[in-house]
């Protein structure tokens, strides 16, 4: 076993295929396993040998596949086992997963079984003059982040938030693809699944390039943001007052616990611009907000702030662009 | 079914202030809740209880200043409540955390279902609850919106995932998450109340817990805080501006045009 133990990246596959937050951490482990000069190992479990193909194309070193007919669906107990295994005979000094739900499902129950740490919800990953990576999260309260470290415990386990970093671009280097597959068989699963309704809309805003987003200062009405949205070729996004009130799905939600996004515009309509909010637009191109409150936070986050009722500047926008 | 609810106490965020110059949060004065999310678990408890009997015991790891909230859960209708404090427990990450907590449940013994939120508004790790599964060697589901106990004696719960929601079933005992906003908390009633004042918080320090003092505190945590920073800003325009309605949306516009979002205006014919 090497002293500088690889970084691996878990890559999570969803209903046949990986979850972009997979990549998009792979896309920066690249560079984090350089900078501590080791080796990129990239772990995928499932049921369709095409999902280890289609990871070797982003930059790792080795892809680790294990395959079985069970691992078609995320349980705890069978995922937690294997990893563990895997990792207690490849020893990396970094394990990276995706922020997801069945990830952070996955990483609580695997720090503990390893008895190592774990820091979650990351933003950004770096490495110290030292050599440590450390995880930077978002503090509350705002305007401040930690950087936390695992120094004497290996692996160092961190789950990172979608949409934090860039989508890499397919490369064409040699990756060894690793085979396992285990024997198993349902006595090692911790739960049985009884049924899965998919939610409809599947909408992914962290991939949008033009974002209308609600607060509870549209009072619902969602349509009128859905038909701006249309025109601009967008989608519409909300805060979690809005979630939470059952105007739009929760998948829509944009901040720390919704999603990190990074669209070329957003227009901001009725959100005071709470950090907790605010976090998950900062890394948009330009920011157009619309707040009746000329002293509301959300005109620090913006570009463009116009001061006054949403409804009737909505509406005018839309007639407006309709014109063109 | 014998039920716990893990309960912290959290800061209002809204009150923390940052000092940007010595990057610390100034939490004096800070006035604190019950952890949203946990509201939602011992609502879904006290749900279960009234359907299939037992008890709900509350549970906490913090300071002596978190009896007065535990009191408040037991006016909402918890039976019980215990409260883990010690110097020794300070300074816990989440591995130090879970165990301590994992702690309380076996000390509280017989205990079929742990119930907690699935997110801190401060920690906000979302990793507690996992943790305490395995500290345990039980079961577990995070992120549920619905729990109940099948005829054939096995947890049914839903967990509410990106992409839909999915109805799983595992055996007895269990730590669940519980998402925040799942279920409306039931209002205190008077009685409760004054008598939940004079309920016994049943305090256990390291001692008496019987832990491992390896384990706890900032001994037992692996991870280290290595530096606070401010979050960077992007550098934003911050020209701000008020116009009536159609004057405002022809200043979007204008923008909009000029990101390259909607086609110019074709340029009117010459006459
Ligand atoms: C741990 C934690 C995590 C959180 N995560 C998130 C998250 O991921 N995402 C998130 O959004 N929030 C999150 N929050 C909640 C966050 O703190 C705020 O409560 C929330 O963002 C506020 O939503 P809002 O701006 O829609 O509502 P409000 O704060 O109520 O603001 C409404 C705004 O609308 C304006 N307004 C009202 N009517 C009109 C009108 N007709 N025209 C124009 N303006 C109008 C008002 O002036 C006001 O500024 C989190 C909180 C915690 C504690
Ligand atoms: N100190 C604590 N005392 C009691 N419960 C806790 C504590 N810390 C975390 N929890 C529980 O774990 C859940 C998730 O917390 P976290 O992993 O910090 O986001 C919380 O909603 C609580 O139910």
């Amino acid at each position: 076993m090497s002293d500088v133990g690889g970084v691996w990246v878990y890559a999570e596959e969803r209903a046949g295929s990986l979850r972009p937050v997979s990549l998009e951490i792979l896309g920066r482990a690249r560079a984090v396993a350089d900078a501590l000069g080791t080796r990129l190992v990239a772990l995928t479990f499932g049921s369709e040998e095409a999902t280890a193909r289609d990871l070797a194309r982003y930059g790792s070193d080795e892809v680790v596949a294990v395959e079985h007919p069970l691992l078609g669906r995320y349980d705890t107990r069978l995922y937690t086992d294997l990893l563990e295994r895997e990792v207690r005979a490849g020893d990396p000094s970094v394990l990276l997963l995706g922020a997801t739900r069945d990830g952070q499902d996955l990483a609580g129950r695997l720090a503990v079984r390893l008895r190592t740490g774990l820091t979650a919800h990351v933003t950004s990953l770096e490495v110290d003059p030292e050599k440590r990576l450390v995880g930077w999260v978002p503090g509350f309260g705002g305007g401040i982040e930690a950087g936390i470290v695992c120094p004497t415990h290996r692996p160092a386990i961190v789950t990172v938030r979608p949409g934090v970093f860039p989508m890499p671009l397919p490369v064409s280097m040699p990756c060894e693809v690793r085979w396992v597959r285990p024997s198993l068989d349902p006595s090692q699963l911790g739960s049985q699944r009884v049924s899965f309704e998919p939610k409809g809309t599947g909408v992914d805003l962290t991939r949008s390039e033009v974002l209308v987003v609600g607060g509870r200062g549209t009072s619902g009405d969602f349509d009128r943001l859905q038909k701006l949205a249309h025109r601009l070729g967008g989608e519409v996004g909300a805060t979690r007052v809005a979630t939470d009130s059952g105007w739009v799905e929760r998948d829509r939600m944009i901040g720390q616990t919704g999603v990190v996004t990074h669209p070329k515009v957003a227009v901001i309509l009725g959100a005071s611009g709470a950090v907790q909010f605010t976090v998950g637009i900062e890394k948009a191109g330009f920011v157009i907000a619309v707040n009746r409150d000329p002293d509301a936070p959300i005109f620090d986050s913006a570009d463009l702030g116009l001061v006054g009722d949403l409804g009737p500047i909505v509406d005018r926008l839309v007639r407006q662009l309709g014109e063109a | 079914m014998q039920s716990v609810v893990c309960l912290k106490v959290v800061p209002r965020p809204e009150e923390v202030r940052v000092d940007l110059e010595k990057k610390t949060l100034d939490r004096s004065g800070v006035r604190s809740v019950i952890n949203p999310a946990d509201l939602s678990a011992l609502e879904m408890a006290l749900a279960l209880r009234d359907k299939h009997g037992g008890r709900v015991t509350l549970l906490s790891m913090g300071p002596p200043s978190f009896e007065p909230y535990l009191r408040v859960g037991i006016a909402v209708g918890a039976d019980d409540a215990v409260l883990l404090s010690d110097r020794a427990f300070g300074g816990a990450d989440t591995l130090a955390t879970s165990y301590t907590l994992s702690e309380g449940v076996r000390t509280i013994g017989g205990v079929d279902l742990v119930l907690c939120g699935d997110e801190s508004s401060d920690g906000g790790t979302s990793q507690v609850p996992q943790g305490i599964a395995e500290w345990l060697g039980c079961s577990q589901a995070t992120y549920v919106d619905r729990a109940d106990r099948t005829s054939d004696g096995l947890l049914r719960v839903r967990r509410v995932l990106e992409d839909g929601t999915e109805t799983i079933e595992m055996p007895f005992p269990a730590v669940v998450s519980v998402l925040g906003g799942t279920g409306e908390p039931r209002f205190i009633d008077y009685d409760r109340w004054a008598m939940a004042q004079q309920a016994t918080v049943h305090v256990i320090d390291a001692a008496a817990l019987g832990a491992d003092p390896k384990l706890l505190g900032l001994k037992g945590s692996p991870t280290v805080v290595a530096g606070l920073r401010e979050v960077r800003k992007p550098g934003r325009r911050h020209e701000v501006v008020t116009l009536e309605p159609e004057a405002a949306a022809a200043r979007v516009a204008q923008e909009l045009r000029r990101l390259g979002l909607v086609p110019e205006k074709e340029p009117s014919a010459p006459t």
